[in-house]
């Protein structure tokens, strides 16, 4: 079966961009589901009727609280899930790619272990005095992780090659155990069991905090990467041979490898400072993907942003329902779903690389 | 004249690993690149190619200096074969193929149907147009090394870098890569190791210790003198009855 879909995409480009019309109708299914599921089962139709009265003052006659959990907490909650599972698969298509390495993922470059140093910054050792929210120390800390990774990496590093490639994992590995034993240290400092708790769920990743404001910081970061990718879906299959290969095909490596891993740093650093470190995402998705529709960028990377848009937003409903009364930590969902199916992937020697 | 180096060199934290390389390539020639193991050929065409570069003297394409020239331009005139360049990539024959059009290719000229041409004519010259939807893993080394080659092809370049590109092949394959190249209408530099291959280049350019020491007709460049200091072996000429071409017979130096 897996070779009749391999063989129909095999010349994807033969079919053009029609396919795309999917994403659209899949997307509002998606969005709809995740706005509908949930402890209070909302229908349809009330969902319809709120987006009138809320979009276009329909004035259709709609419960107050139905309409308040739909418009307040559920629609902006699918679009952050949305926003977030596709930033996070393309970062991980993007860092997989160039770096030349199956396991490379979106935190590979320190930043969750940055962003978790800034949220207990902010929230345990008291750092901004309070006039910083958890977010923005998050979101900092893992900017500086980042940048302190590609000074590392730069300062040791030598051309463009693959040993190039080596010395960014390495020094996202020493990076990353550098901010993990800070946030350790002020945790184990200053923190009472209840603030380490709460650290602790908020590392797994929780879209329980999301609001509207969110949206309007997750949408344009999440299409600014969709929009990146899909302006350097060649550059990414030239790299397909190595860095020095992608050069002699005419990519400016040097600029395609600072931009893309830039925009890649940038809206993993968004996604993780407003919903924690979701895992498994960014590692799984663009390998499933490479699976289902094959490795050239022109088709995976819309599959690997629709593809991340869905499980999240699938992962958020099932953390929501699957113990009643309770709101699990949407990475332990995504960790339970990600490591079988990925294991899966892996034994049936289907793996891309 | 179209590709040249003036005091070409490249060291590596101070190591110099090429240097003073003064070399024209000619318009349409077949030059062959020999050296001993290590002698700085595949270095050498790398600054040709122009992803290296150089870090003293310059290299020159049409008379203008590769580097600040954008790697784009450069491709569409330079292809390079490496030397071993593999990808663990799900990727078919053909795909490997279409990179080759990745310079010529942009968002607004996407894929069409002349560079489906290309590739299908580009797979015909090194006589592989059946495998176009194999599995890169599937293939031998020999068919990966010829695949490479069509991409090189695909690439439609003026200049055609090849680093020992009769590595892996079967000896049928060795000399029609050979003659392929040869036929092209492409100028081509070719590192070689099999000095009876390299008999049939335009001109020869030997390497030895990241120095270029002498470029010339085969005839002049593959005396016995220079093989044994350059290459310490013994070399003899001998003559084919038949047709009354020469075979430079090898033997290790005493
Ligand atoms: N990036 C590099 N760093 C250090 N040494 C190198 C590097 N590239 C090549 N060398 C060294 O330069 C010499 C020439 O290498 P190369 O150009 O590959 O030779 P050839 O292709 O003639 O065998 C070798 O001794 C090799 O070890
Ligand atoms: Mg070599």
């Amino acid at each position: 079966m897996t070779d009749t879909v391999l063989n129909s995409t095999r010349h994807p480009r033969r079919r053009g961009w029609t396919w795309l019309w999917v994403v659209p109708p899949v997307l509002l299914v998606a969005l709809f589901a995740g706005a509908s599921i949930g402890e209070t089962h909302i229908p349809f139709s009330v969902i319809f009727q709120t987006l009138g009265n809320k979009l276009f003052d329909a004035g259709f006659p709609v419960d107050r609280i139905d309409m308040g959990i739909v418009w307040n907490y559920r629609i902006s909650r699918a679009i952050v899930a949305a926003c977030c599972g596709a930033a996070l698969a393309l970062s991980g298509v993007v860092l997989q790619a160039l770096l030349r390495n199956a396991l490379a993922d979106p935190y590979l470059l320190g930043i969750s272990a940055g962003a978790s140093t800034g949220a207990v910054a902010v929230t345990v050792a008291g750092l901004g005095a309070g006039a910083v929210s958890l977010s923005t120390g998050a979101f900092c800390g893992a900017t500086l992780a980042f940048v302190l990774v590609a000074a590392l990496a730069r300062a040791a590093g030598g051309g463009a090659g693959l040993h190039a490639a080596g010395v960014i994992i390495l020094a996202g590995i020493a990076g990353s155990q550098l901010f993990n034993a800070l946030t350790a240290f002020v945790l184990a400092k200053s923190a009472n069991a209840e603030q380490a708790r709460g650290i602790m769920f908020w590392l797994l990743g929780s879209l329980s905090g999301v609001r509207w404001e969110d949206v309007w910081l997750a949408v344009p970061a999440a299409l600014l990467s969709i929009a990146v990718c899909l302006w350097h879906i060649r550059a990414l299959d030239a790299f397909t041979f190595g860095a020095d290969s992608a050069a002699s095909l005419g990519i400016s490596v040097r600029k395609v490898q600072i931009l893309l891993i830039g925009i890649a740093a940038l809206a993993t650093a968004v996604m993780v400072s407003m919903v924690g470190s979701i895992g498994f995402v960014g590692l799984v998705i663009p390998h499933a993907m490479r699976f289902i529709v094959g490795t050239r960028h022109r088709v995976l990377v819309p599959a690997s942003a629709l593809a991340g848009a869905i499980f999240l937003i699938a992962s958020d409903i099932i953390s929501r329902v699957i113990i009643p009364g309770q709101v699990l930590p949407i990475g332990v969902i995504t960790a339970l779903v990600g490591a079988p199916a990925f294991a899966l992937i892996l034994l049936r020697g289907k793996v891309s690389r | 004249m179209i590709l040249r180096t003036e005091k070409a060199g490249w060291a590596t934290r101070s190591v110099p690993i090429v240097q003073d390389v003064d070399l024209e390539v000619r318009d349409g020639e077949m030059l062959g690149l020999i050296g001993p193991n290590g002698s700085g050929k595949s270095t050498l065409l790398r600054l040709l190619s122009g992803i290296r570069r150089p870090t003293s003297g310059q290299v020159l394409l049409n008379g203008e200096p590769l580097t600040g020239m954008p790697q784009r331009r450069i491709a569409q005139h330079i292809a390079l074969v490496e030397q071993q360049s593999d990808t663990g990539d799900r990727i078919t024959v053909r795909d490997a193929v279409e990179l080759g059009r990745t310079p010529w290719l942009s968002a607004l000229h996407p894929h069409s149907a002349r560079d489906d041409t290309l590739v299908d004519k580009a797979l015909a010259d090194v006589d592989m147009q059946g495998f176009a939807d194999r599995y890169w893993h599937t293939l031998s080394g020999g068919e990966r090394q010829r695949v490479h080659i069509a991409r090189a092809l695909a690439q439609q370049p003026q200049v055609l870098l090849l680093d020992e590109p009769t590595n892996h092949l079967d000896i049928h394959h060795q000399l029609s890569i050979l003659a392929l190249v040869a036929s092209l209408p492409v100028t081509s530099v070719v590192a070689l190791h099999d000095l009876n291959q390299a008999l049939e280049c335009d001109r020869l350019a030997v390497m030895e210790s990241g120095r270029l020491t002498c470029i010339g007709t085969p005839d002049a460049v593959l005396t016995p003198d220079r093989l044994r200091e350059s290459f310490a072996v013994q070399g003899r000429f001998l003559t084919d009855p038949s047709d009354g071409s020469r075979i430079l017979r090898l033997q290790r130096a005493l």
